[in-house]
Protein backbone atom coordinates (compact mmCIF):
# COMPACT_ATOMS: atom_id res chain seq x y z
CA UNK A 1 0.00 0.00 0.00
CA UNK A 2 1.40 3.48 -0.81
CA UNK A 3 0.49 6.81 0.93
CA UNK A 4 1.62 10.02 -0.93
CA UNK A 5 4.28 8.04 -2.19
CA UNK A 6 5.29 6.37 0.62
CA UNK A 7 5.21 2.89 0.85
CA UNK A 8 3.50 1.55 4.24
CA UNK A 9 4.41 -2.08 5.50
CA UNK A 10 1.58 -4.73 5.59
CA UNK A 11 2.15 -4.26 9.85
CA UNK A 12 0.63 -0.90 9.79
CA UNK A 13 -2.63 -2.10 9.10
CA UNK A 14 -2.27 -3.92 12.42
CA UNK A 15 -0.85 -1.11 13.88
CA UNK A 16 -4.49 0.81 13.66
CA UNK A 17 -5.94 -2.49 14.75
CA UNK A 18 -4.30 -2.24 18.15
CA UNK A 19 -4.87 1.44 17.74
CA UNK A 20 -8.91 1.23 17.47
CA UNK A 21 -8.20 -1.57 20.09
CA UNK A 22 -6.72 0.25 22.40
CA UNK A 23 -9.10 3.61 22.08
CA UNK A 24 -11.96 1.16 22.87
CA UNK A 25 -10.44 -0.09 26.03
CA UNK A 26 -10.48 3.01 27.71
CA UNK A 27 -13.44 3.79 26.24
CA UNK A 28 -14.83 0.97 28.80
CA UNK A 29 -17.37 -0.20 26.09
CA UNK A 30 -17.26 -3.93 26.53
CA UNK A 31 -15.98 -4.73 29.69
CA UNK A 32 -14.72 -8.54 27.90
CA UNK A 33 -12.21 -5.78 26.41
CA UNK A 34 -9.23 -3.92 28.05
CA UNK A 35 -7.22 -2.05 26.78
CA UNK A 36 -4.39 -3.37 24.64
CA UNK A 37 -1.60 -1.83 26.58
CA UNK A 38 -2.90 -3.97 29.99
CA UNK A 39 -3.21 -6.95 27.60
CA UNK A 40 0.41 -6.77 26.81
CA UNK A 41 1.54 -5.53 30.53
CA UNK A 42 -0.71 -8.85 31.94
CA UNK A 43 1.02 -10.46 28.89
CA UNK A 44 4.66 -10.24 30.26
CA UNK A 45 3.74 -11.54 34.08
CA UNK A 46 1.67 -14.60 32.24
CA UNK A 47 4.81 -15.79 30.47
CA UNK A 48 6.66 -15.96 32.99
CA UNK A 49 4.39 -17.43 35.42
CA UNK A 50 5.01 -21.31 36.50
CA UNK A 51 1.45 -22.65 35.57
CA UNK A 52 1.61 -20.95 31.97
CA UNK A 53 5.05 -22.42 31.26
CA UNK A 54 3.66 -25.49 32.53
CA UNK A 55 0.75 -25.34 30.68
CA UNK A 56 2.18 -24.25 27.36
CA UNK A 57 5.60 -27.05 27.05
CA UNK A 58 2.59 -29.77 27.57
CA UNK A 59 0.52 -28.48 25.06
CA UNK A 60 3.60 -27.73 22.98
CA UNK A 61 4.21 -31.94 23.26
CA UNK A 62 0.90 -32.31 22.36
CA UNK A 63 1.15 -30.23 19.12
CA UNK A 64 4.69 -31.91 17.97
CA UNK A 65 3.91 -35.40 18.71
CA UNK A 66 0.53 -34.84 16.99
CA UNK A 67 2.01 -32.61 14.21
CA UNK A 68 4.64 -36.06 13.48
CA UNK A 69 1.97 -38.56 13.53
CA UNK A 70 0.20 -35.71 11.11
CA UNK A 71 3.22 -35.41 9.04
CA UNK A 72 4.45 -38.47 8.36
CA UNK A 73 1.03 -40.46 8.19
CA UNK A 74 -0.21 -37.64 5.73
CA UNK A 75 2.66 -37.93 3.71
CA UNK A 76 2.68 -41.78 3.76
CA UNK A 77 -1.31 -41.29 2.70
CA UNK A 78 -0.70 -38.88 -0.14
CA UNK A 79 1.99 -41.02 -1.51
CA UNK A 80 -0.08 -44.31 -1.40
CA UNK A 81 -3.19 -42.67 -2.93
CA UNK A 82 -0.78 -41.03 -5.74
CA UNK A 83 0.85 -44.10 -6.91
CA UNK A 84 -1.47 -46.96 -6.91
CA UNK A 85 -4.99 -46.15 -8.33
CA UNK A 86 -6.86 -48.57 -6.38
CA UNK A 87 -6.20 -46.99 -2.83
CA UNK A 88 -6.86 -43.90 -3.90
CA UNK A 89 -10.39 -45.24 -5.50
CA UNK A 90 -10.53 -46.73 -2.18
CA UNK A 91 -9.42 -44.12 0.46
CA UNK A 92 -9.91 -40.87 -1.65
CA UNK A 93 -13.27 -40.35 -0.68
CA UNK A 94 -12.93 -40.87 2.82
CA UNK A 95 -9.81 -38.28 3.26
CA UNK A 96 -12.12 -35.94 1.28
CA UNK A 97 -14.90 -35.75 3.87
CA UNK A 98 -12.18 -35.90 6.61
CA UNK A 99 -10.12 -32.99 5.41
CA UNK A 100 -13.76 -31.13 4.68
CA UNK A 101 -15.68 -32.67 8.00
CA UNK A 102 -16.50 -30.19 10.76
CA UNK A 103 -14.01 -32.59 13.06
CA UNK A 104 -15.03 -30.53 16.39
CA UNK A 105 -17.91 -32.42 16.31
CA UNK A 106 -16.22 -35.32 17.44
CA UNK A 107 -14.27 -34.55 19.98
CA UNK A 108 -16.62 -35.04 22.86
CA UNK A 109 -16.20 -38.62 21.29
CA UNK A 110 -12.63 -38.71 21.24
CA UNK A 111 -12.79 -37.85 25.22
CA UNK A 112 -14.88 -41.18 25.94
CA UNK A 113 -12.62 -43.08 23.46
CA UNK A 114 -9.08 -41.79 24.92
CA UNK A 115 -10.23 -40.18 27.93
CA UNK A 116 -9.28 -36.39 28.88
CA UNK A 117 -5.73 -36.20 28.81
CA UNK A 118 -3.13 -35.38 26.89
CA UNK A 119 -3.78 -38.58 24.41
CA UNK A 120 -7.02 -36.81 23.28
CA UNK A 121 -5.06 -33.78 22.64
CA UNK A 122 -2.57 -35.54 20.22
CA UNK A 123 -5.09 -37.88 18.42
CA UNK A 124 -7.31 -34.21 17.70
CA UNK A 125 -4.43 -32.96 16.36
CA UNK A 126 -3.32 -35.58 14.25
CA UNK A 127 -7.23 -35.51 13.04
CA UNK A 128 -7.41 -32.38 12.58
CA UNK A 129 -3.85 -31.62 10.26
CA UNK A 130 -3.49 -35.62 8.73
CA UNK A 131 -6.06 -35.08 5.85
CA UNK A 132 -4.70 -32.03 4.61
CA UNK A 133 -1.24 -33.28 4.12
CA UNK A 134 -3.03 -36.37 2.72
CA UNK A 135 -4.79 -34.74 0.17
CA UNK A 136 -1.93 -31.61 -1.13
CA UNK A 137 0.58 -34.63 -0.82
CA UNK A 138 -1.47 -36.62 -3.57
CA UNK A 139 -2.04 -33.95 -5.24
CA UNK A 140 1.90 -33.52 -5.92
CA UNK A 141 2.47 -36.94 -6.79
CA UNK A 142 -0.57 -37.11 -9.04
CA UNK A 143 0.66 -34.06 -10.69
CA UNK A 144 4.23 -34.89 -11.58
CA UNK A 145 4.86 -34.90 -15.22
CA UNK A 146 4.51 -38.07 -17.04
CA UNK A 147 8.07 -37.65 -19.07
CA UNK A 148 9.61 -37.40 -15.29
CA UNK A 149 8.78 -40.54 -14.11
CA UNK A 150 9.27 -41.65 -17.88
CA UNK A 151 13.42 -40.46 -17.76
CA UNK A 152 13.67 -41.91 -14.33
CA UNK A 153 12.36 -45.07 -15.93
CA UNK A 154 14.25 -45.26 -18.57
CA UNK A 155 18.00 -44.45 -16.83
CA UNK A 156 16.95 -47.54 -15.10
CA UNK A 157 15.14 -45.73 -11.56
CA UNK A 158 13.89 -48.48 -9.53
CA UNK A 159 10.72 -48.53 -7.33
CA UNK A 160 12.80 -46.68 -4.48
CA UNK A 161 14.86 -44.30 -6.58
CA UNK A 162 11.51 -43.20 -8.53
CA UNK A 163 10.16 -42.76 -5.33
CA UNK A 164 12.56 -41.02 -3.65
CA UNK A 165 15.03 -39.42 -6.27
CA UNK A 166 11.87 -38.05 -8.28
CA UNK A 167 8.56 -38.30 -7.11
CA UNK A 168 9.16 -37.24 -3.55
CA UNK A 169 11.12 -34.03 -4.60
CA UNK A 170 7.93 -33.34 -7.91
CA UNK A 171 5.62 -33.27 -4.62
CA UNK A 172 7.69 -31.53 -2.14
CA UNK A 173 5.79 -27.98 -2.79
CA UNK A 174 2.65 -29.01 -2.95
CA UNK A 175 3.64 -31.58 0.29
CA UNK A 176 4.98 -28.38 2.44
CA UNK A 177 1.82 -26.36 1.34
CA UNK A 178 -0.33 -28.86 3.13
CA UNK A 179 2.21 -29.30 6.04
CA UNK A 180 1.43 -25.29 6.27
CA UNK A 181 -2.17 -26.05 6.07
CA UNK A 182 -2.15 -28.91 8.71
CA UNK A 183 -0.18 -26.57 10.56
CA UNK A 184 -2.20 -23.70 10.83
CA UNK A 185 -5.59 -26.69 11.14
CA UNK A 186 -3.45 -28.19 13.85
CA UNK A 187 -2.93 -25.20 16.37
CA UNK A 188 -7.15 -24.80 15.69
CA UNK A 189 -8.00 -28.06 16.72
CA UNK A 190 -5.45 -27.89 19.77
CA UNK A 191 -7.40 -24.85 20.95
CA UNK A 192 -11.10 -26.38 20.71
CA UNK A 193 -9.46 -29.60 22.00
CA UNK A 194 -7.94 -28.00 25.21
CA UNK A 195 -11.29 -26.06 25.10
CA UNK A 196 -14.04 -28.77 25.23
CA UNK A 197 -11.82 -30.48 27.80
CA UNK A 198 -11.47 -28.13 29.99
CA UNK A 199 -9.24 -30.15 32.16
CA UNK A 200 -5.79 -30.07 30.48
CA UNK A 201 -2.54 -27.22 30.06
CA UNK A 202 -3.83 -24.36 28.16
CA UNK A 203 -7.59 -24.92 27.94
CA UNK A 204 -7.40 -25.24 31.81
CA UNK A 205 -6.31 -21.63 31.88
CA UNK A 206 -8.84 -20.41 29.52
CA UNK A 207 -11.48 -21.98 30.91
CA UNK A 208 -10.18 -20.17 34.64
CA UNK A 209 -9.79 -16.88 33.22
CA UNK A 210 -12.91 -16.44 31.39
CA UNK A 211 -15.10 -18.08 34.34
CA UNK A 212 -13.33 -15.58 36.76
CA UNK A 213 -13.64 -12.41 34.19
CA UNK A 214 -9.57 -12.01 34.23
CA UNK A 215 -9.95 -10.56 30.55
CA UNK A 216 -6.42 -9.53 30.32
CA UNK A 217 -4.92 -12.89 31.07
CA UNK A 218 -7.56 -14.13 28.52
CA UNK A 219 -6.63 -12.00 25.56
CA UNK A 220 -2.96 -12.05 26.23
CA UNK A 221 -2.74 -15.92 26.25
CA UNK A 222 -5.04 -15.66 23.14
CA UNK A 223 -2.21 -13.32 21.48
CA UNK A 224 0.43 -15.95 22.51
CA UNK A 225 -1.40 -18.85 20.66
CA UNK A 226 -1.90 -16.49 17.66
CA UNK A 227 1.83 -15.39 17.10
CA UNK A 228 2.69 -19.37 17.89
CA UNK A 229 0.40 -19.72 15.11
CA UNK A 230 1.90 -17.00 12.70
CA UNK A 231 5.14 -18.36 13.52
CA UNK A 232 5.11 -21.30 12.65
CA UNK A 233 3.56 -20.54 8.92
CA UNK A 234 6.14 -18.53 8.39
CA UNK A 235 8.57 -20.87 9.04
CA UNK A 236 6.98 -23.06 7.13
CA UNK A 237 6.33 -20.46 4.22
CA UNK A 238 9.82 -19.99 4.01
CA UNK A 239 10.86 -23.29 3.59
CA UNK A 240 7.82 -22.90 0.72
CA UNK A 241 9.61 -20.13 -0.67
CA UNK A 242 12.91 -22.17 -1.01
CA UNK A 243 11.66 -24.67 -3.38
CA UNK A 244 9.18 -22.51 -5.24
CA UNK A 245 11.75 -21.43 -7.90
CA UNK A 246 11.20 -25.01 -9.19
CA UNK A 247 6.97 -25.68 -8.41
CA UNK A 248 6.71 -22.57 -11.23
CA UNK A 249 8.42 -23.65 -13.68
CA UNK A 250 6.60 -27.78 -13.71
CA UNK A 251 3.98 -28.42 -16.84
CA UNK B 1 16.15 -36.81 -61.21
CA UNK B 2 16.29 -38.10 -57.55
CA UNK B 3 19.25 -39.97 -56.10
CA UNK B 4 17.21 -41.02 -52.53
CA UNK B 5 17.31 -44.51 -52.52
CA UNK B 6 14.50 -46.64 -51.90
CA UNK B 7 14.66 -49.69 -50.03
CA UNK B 8 12.41 -53.16 -50.08
CA UNK B 9 10.56 -53.33 -46.79
CA UNK B 10 11.98 -55.68 -44.26
CA UNK B 11 9.60 -58.56 -43.68
CA UNK B 12 8.59 -60.67 -40.48
CA UNK B 13 10.61 -63.65 -41.72
CA UNK B 14 14.08 -61.56 -42.20
CA UNK B 15 16.32 -63.10 -39.87
CA UNK B 16 18.16 -60.16 -37.99
CA UNK B 17 21.80 -59.77 -38.42
CA UNK B 18 23.01 -58.44 -34.98
CA UNK B 19 26.09 -57.43 -36.16
CA UNK B 20 24.56 -55.02 -38.75
CA UNK B 21 21.52 -53.55 -37.03
CA UNK B 22 21.12 -53.11 -33.61
CA UNK B 23 18.30 -52.78 -33.03
CA UNK B 24 14.68 -54.08 -34.77
CA UNK B 25 11.36 -54.59 -33.98
CA UNK B 26 9.35 -57.47 -35.88
CA UNK B 27 5.83 -57.36 -36.18
CA UNK B 28 4.94 -54.73 -33.76
CA UNK B 29 1.29 -53.90 -33.46
CA UNK B 30 -0.03 -51.82 -30.47
CA UNK B 31 -3.48 -50.75 -28.96
CA UNK B 32 -4.36 -48.07 -26.23
CA UNK B 33 -7.73 -49.66 -24.70
CA UNK B 34 -9.55 -51.81 -27.41
CA UNK B 35 -10.48 -48.93 -30.05
CA UNK B 36 -7.03 -47.09 -30.44
CA UNK B 37 -5.41 -48.80 -33.58
CA UNK B 38 -1.42 -46.94 -33.51
CA UNK B 39 0.48 -49.01 -35.10
CA UNK B 40 0.26 -52.43 -37.16
CA UNK B 41 2.34 -55.18 -37.92
CA UNK B 42 5.84 -53.26 -38.39
CA UNK B 43 8.68 -54.49 -39.12
CA UNK B 44 12.05 -52.60 -39.49
CA UNK B 45 15.75 -52.33 -38.90
CA UNK B 46 18.08 -50.25 -37.53
CA UNK B 47 21.39 -49.99 -38.92
CA UNK B 48 24.29 -49.84 -36.45
CA UNK B 49 26.14 -46.29 -36.33
CA UNK B 50 23.39 -44.46 -38.29
CA UNK B 51 20.91 -42.33 -37.79
CA UNK B 52 17.01 -43.23 -38.84
CA UNK B 53 14.40 -41.20 -38.45
CA UNK B 54 10.61 -42.53 -37.88
CA UNK B 55 8.55 -39.53 -39.94
CA UNK B 56 4.98 -38.60 -40.24
CA UNK B 57 1.99 -36.92 -40.01
CA UNK B 58 0.62 -36.37 -36.62
CA UNK B 59 -1.03 -39.73 -35.22
CA UNK B 60 1.14 -41.63 -37.18
CA UNK B 61 2.28 -43.43 -33.84
CA UNK B 62 6.25 -42.69 -34.64
CA UNK B 63 6.28 -41.72 -31.17
CA UNK B 64 4.51 -45.02 -29.78
CA UNK B 65 7.22 -46.75 -31.82
CA UNK B 66 10.07 -45.15 -30.35
CA UNK B 67 8.55 -45.62 -26.52
CA UNK B 68 8.09 -49.14 -27.57
CA UNK B 69 11.73 -49.37 -28.49
CA UNK B 70 12.68 -47.60 -25.59
CA UNK B 71 10.71 -50.60 -23.02
CA UNK B 72 8.61 -47.47 -21.67
CA UNK B 73 5.45 -48.91 -23.12
CA UNK B 74 4.92 -52.62 -23.77
CA UNK B 75 3.19 -53.79 -27.00
CA UNK B 76 -0.03 -55.29 -27.52
CA UNK B 77 1.95 -58.09 -30.18
CA UNK B 78 5.30 -58.14 -31.50
CA UNK B 79 8.88 -58.09 -30.48
CA UNK B 80 11.78 -55.09 -29.82
CA UNK B 81 15.51 -56.85 -30.50
CA UNK B 82 18.51 -55.12 -29.53
CA UNK B 83 21.72 -56.12 -29.71
CA UNK B 84 19.88 -59.81 -31.07
CA UNK B 85 18.33 -60.41 -28.00
CA UNK B 86 14.43 -59.34 -26.87
CA UNK B 87 13.72 -56.37 -24.25
CA UNK B 88 10.29 -55.40 -22.73
CA UNK B 89 11.77 -52.54 -20.45
CA UNK B 90 14.24 -50.21 -20.67
CA UNK B 91 18.14 -51.03 -20.36
CA UNK B 92 21.66 -49.21 -20.27
CA UNK B 93 21.65 -49.95 -24.00
CA UNK B 94 19.27 -47.41 -24.49
CA UNK B 95 19.02 -43.55 -23.58
CA UNK B 96 16.13 -41.68 -24.30
CA UNK B 97 15.75 -37.88 -25.23
CA UNK B 98 12.78 -36.35 -24.26
CA UNK B 99 10.47 -33.77 -26.17
CA UNK B 100 10.12 -31.97 -22.95
CA UNK B 101 13.43 -32.40 -22.05
CA UNK B 102 12.29 -34.16 -18.34
CA UNK B 103 15.22 -32.28 -16.40
CA UNK B 104 14.55 -32.37 -12.64
CA UNK B 105 14.29 -28.64 -11.96
CA UNK B 106 15.62 -28.98 -8.43
CA UNK B 107 19.05 -30.15 -9.77
CA UNK B 108 21.63 -28.22 -11.06
CA UNK B 109 23.10 -29.04 -14.88
CA UNK B 110 25.72 -30.95 -13.22
CA UNK B 111 23.61 -32.98 -11.08
CA UNK B 112 21.05 -33.07 -14.30
CA UNK B 113 23.92 -34.71 -16.70
CA UNK B 114 25.06 -36.97 -13.91
CA UNK B 115 21.23 -38.40 -12.95
CA UNK B 116 21.67 -41.51 -15.07
CA UNK B 117 24.74 -42.33 -13.19
CA UNK B 118 23.15 -41.33 -10.31
CA UNK B 119 20.71 -43.94 -10.64
CA UNK B 120 22.87 -46.88 -11.76
CA UNK B 121 25.31 -46.16 -8.15
CA UNK B 122 28.32 -44.62 -9.78
CA UNK B 123 30.76 -42.61 -7.17
CA UNK B 124 29.85 -38.90 -6.75
CA UNK B 125 33.51 -37.53 -8.18
CA UNK B 126 33.59 -40.06 -10.87
CA UNK B 127 29.90 -39.40 -12.52
CA UNK B 128 30.51 -35.26 -11.58
CA UNK B 129 34.08 -35.62 -13.74
CA UNK B 130 31.94 -38.04 -16.21
CA UNK B 131 29.19 -34.90 -16.61
CA UNK B 132 31.92 -32.13 -16.65
CA UNK B 133 33.43 -33.69 -20.01
CA UNK B 134 29.76 -34.11 -21.87
CA UNK B 135 28.62 -30.60 -20.62
CA UNK B 136 31.78 -29.61 -22.32
CA UNK B 137 31.09 -31.53 -25.48
CA UNK B 138 27.37 -30.16 -25.81
CA UNK B 139 28.53 -26.71 -25.60
CA UNK B 140 27.52 -25.97 -21.91
CA UNK B 141 30.83 -24.69 -20.40
CA UNK B 142 30.11 -22.48 -17.77
CA UNK B 143 26.55 -23.57 -17.10
CA UNK B 144 27.05 -26.23 -14.49
CA UNK B 145 25.32 -24.54 -11.59
CA UNK B 146 22.62 -23.40 -13.45
CA UNK B 147 19.30 -24.50 -12.81
CA UNK B 148 16.65 -25.35 -15.68
CA UNK B 149 14.95 -22.69 -14.74
CA UNK B 150 17.06 -20.24 -15.53
CA UNK B 151 18.28 -21.60 -19.24
CA UNK B 152 16.31 -21.67 -22.58
CA UNK B 153 14.98 -24.37 -24.10
CA UNK B 154 17.76 -25.24 -26.45
CA UNK B 155 20.54 -25.32 -23.83
CA UNK B 156 17.83 -27.34 -21.46
CA UNK B 157 17.99 -29.74 -24.39
CA UNK B 158 21.37 -29.74 -24.99
CA UNK B 159 21.25 -30.56 -20.72
CA UNK B 160 18.96 -33.62 -21.64
CA UNK B 161 21.55 -34.56 -24.87
CA UNK B 162 24.45 -34.41 -22.49
CA UNK B 163 22.50 -36.84 -19.99
CA UNK B 164 21.47 -39.24 -22.56
CA UNK B 165 25.32 -39.30 -24.03
CA UNK B 166 26.81 -39.50 -20.07
CA UNK B 167 25.59 -42.94 -19.51
CA UNK B 168 27.32 -44.50 -23.16
CA UNK B 169 24.00 -46.25 -24.39
CA UNK B 170 25.05 -47.73 -27.50
CA UNK B 171 21.69 -46.35 -28.86
CA UNK B 172 19.68 -43.13 -28.32
CA UNK B 173 16.38 -43.06 -28.80
CA UNK B 174 15.11 -38.82 -29.44
CA UNK B 175 11.49 -37.88 -29.27
CA UNK B 176 10.89 -34.47 -31.07
CA UNK B 177 14.29 -32.93 -29.29
CA UNK B 178 14.31 -30.40 -31.12
CA UNK B 179 10.61 -29.12 -31.25
CA UNK B 180 10.82 -26.82 -28.31
CA UNK B 181 13.69 -25.27 -29.75
CA UNK B 182 13.39 -21.98 -31.45
CA UNK B 183 14.16 -21.72 -35.12
CA UNK B 184 17.95 -20.28 -35.03
CA UNK B 185 18.92 -22.63 -32.26
CA UNK B 186 17.80 -25.37 -33.84
CA UNK B 187 19.94 -25.71 -37.02
CA UNK B 188 22.73 -25.00 -35.14
CA UNK B 189 21.62 -27.66 -32.57
CA UNK B 190 21.34 -30.06 -35.36
CA UNK B 191 24.36 -29.40 -36.71
CA UNK B 192 26.54 -29.87 -33.62
CA UNK B 193 24.29 -33.05 -32.91
CA UNK B 194 25.42 -34.49 -36.29
CA UNK B 195 29.44 -33.46 -35.41
CA UNK B 196 28.88 -35.12 -32.06
CA UNK B 197 27.68 -38.04 -33.44
CA UNK B 198 29.69 -38.40 -36.25
CA UNK B 199 32.70 -38.40 -33.14
CA UNK B 200 30.58 -40.56 -30.14
CA UNK B 201 29.69 -43.48 -32.88
CA UNK B 202 25.94 -43.52 -31.67
CA UNK B 203 22.86 -45.18 -33.68
CA UNK B 204 20.46 -42.64 -33.35
CA UNK B 205 16.72 -43.57 -33.76
CA UNK B 206 15.41 -40.18 -34.29
CA UNK B 207 11.45 -38.57 -34.04
CA UNK B 208 10.43 -35.76 -36.00
CA UNK B 209 7.37 -33.72 -38.39
CA UNK B 210 9.37 -31.70 -39.68
CA UNK B 211 10.85 -33.04 -43.52
CA UNK B 212 13.77 -30.71 -43.47
CA UNK B 213 15.12 -31.71 -40.22
CA UNK B 214 14.66 -35.37 -40.86
CA UNK B 215 16.29 -35.32 -44.78
CA UNK B 216 18.98 -32.99 -43.27
CA UNK B 217 19.84 -35.25 -40.00
CA UNK B 218 19.41 -38.63 -41.67
CA UNK B 219 20.41 -41.70 -42.95
CA UNK B 220 17.51 -43.89 -43.18
CA UNK B 221 14.02 -42.09 -43.29
CA UNK B 222 11.30 -44.22 -42.19
CA UNK B 223 7.89 -42.79 -43.32
CA UNK B 224 4.85 -43.72 -41.53
CA UNK B 225 1.31 -43.72 -42.31
CA UNK B 226 -1.25 -42.31 -40.29
CA UNK B 227 -3.76 -44.53 -37.99
CA UNK B 228 -2.87 -47.34 -37.61
CA UNK B 229 0.50 -46.31 -38.13
CA UNK B 230 2.38 -48.31 -41.06
CA UNK B 231 5.46 -48.06 -42.47
CA UNK B 232 4.82 -46.32 -45.89
CA UNK B 233 8.41 -46.43 -47.40
CA UNK B 234 11.96 -46.03 -46.61
CA UNK B 235 14.42 -43.45 -47.93
CA UNK B 236 18.17 -42.97 -47.64
CA UNK B 237 18.93 -39.58 -48.67
CA UNK B 238 22.21 -39.76 -50.63
CA UNK B 239 23.95 -36.56 -49.32
CA UNK B 240 27.45 -35.60 -49.17
CA UNK B 241 27.58 -35.27 -45.60
CA UNK B 242 31.27 -33.51 -45.92
CA UNK B 243 29.83 -30.31 -47.23
CA UNK B 244 29.36 -27.70 -45.03
CA UNK B 245 25.84 -27.66 -43.30
CA UNK B 246 24.39 -24.65 -45.84
CA UNK B 247 25.67 -26.42 -48.97
CA UNK B 248 23.80 -29.29 -48.14
CA UNK B 249 20.82 -27.69 -47.31
CA UNK B 250 21.41 -25.82 -51.03
CA UNK B 251 22.02 -29.46 -52.57
CA UNK B 252 19.34 -30.47 -55.11
CA UNK B 253 19.07 -34.35 -53.71
CA UNK B 254 18.41 -32.27 -50.29
CA UNK B 255 15.60 -30.77 -51.72
CA UNK B 256 14.18 -33.33 -53.99
CA UNK B 257 14.15 -35.81 -51.12
CA UNK B 258 12.23 -32.96 -49.10
CA UNK B 259 9.71 -32.42 -51.84
CA UNK B 260 9.22 -35.95 -52.28
CA UNK B 261 8.57 -36.80 -48.94
CA UNK B 262 6.11 -33.71 -48.81
CA UNK B 263 4.00 -35.45 -51.84
CA UNK B 264 4.05 -38.47 -49.96
CA UNK B 265 2.79 -36.86 -46.98
CA UNK B 266 0.54 -34.26 -48.50
CA UNK B 267 -1.96 -37.32 -49.64
CA UNK B 268 -2.64 -38.35 -46.14
CA UNK B 269 -3.38 -34.27 -45.12
CA UNK B 270 -6.92 -34.39 -47.29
Amino acid sequence: MKVAGYEIPPVFSLLIWIGLWEVAGRMDLAFILPPFSSVLGELTTLIVRHDFLAAAWQTFQAFAIGMFFAITGGIALGFIMGTNKTANSILGMWVNIFASAPLSSVVPVLMLLFGLGQLTVVVIVVLFSIWIIALDTYAGVHHTSNSLKEMGRSFGANKTQLLFKILFWAALPEILAGVRLGLIRAVKGIVIGQLLLSVVALGRMFRTFSDNFQFEEFWALTLILFVFALLFSTLIGRLESKVEYYAGTRD
Amino acid sequence: MNKAIHMSLPDATTPTDPSANIVSVRGITKFYGSDVHALEDVNLDFPTGQMTTLLGPSGCGKTTLLKIIAGLLETTSGEVMVKGKAVTSPGPERAFVFQDFALLPWATVTRNVAFGLELTGVPLKEREAKAKSYIDKVGLSGFEDKYPHELSGGVRQRVGLARALAVDADVLLMDEPFSAVDEQNRRKFQEDLLHLLSVENKTVIFVTHSIEEAVYVSDQIVLLSPRPGRIHSIIRPELDRSSSPDDIRRDKVYLDTVEEIWGNIREYLD
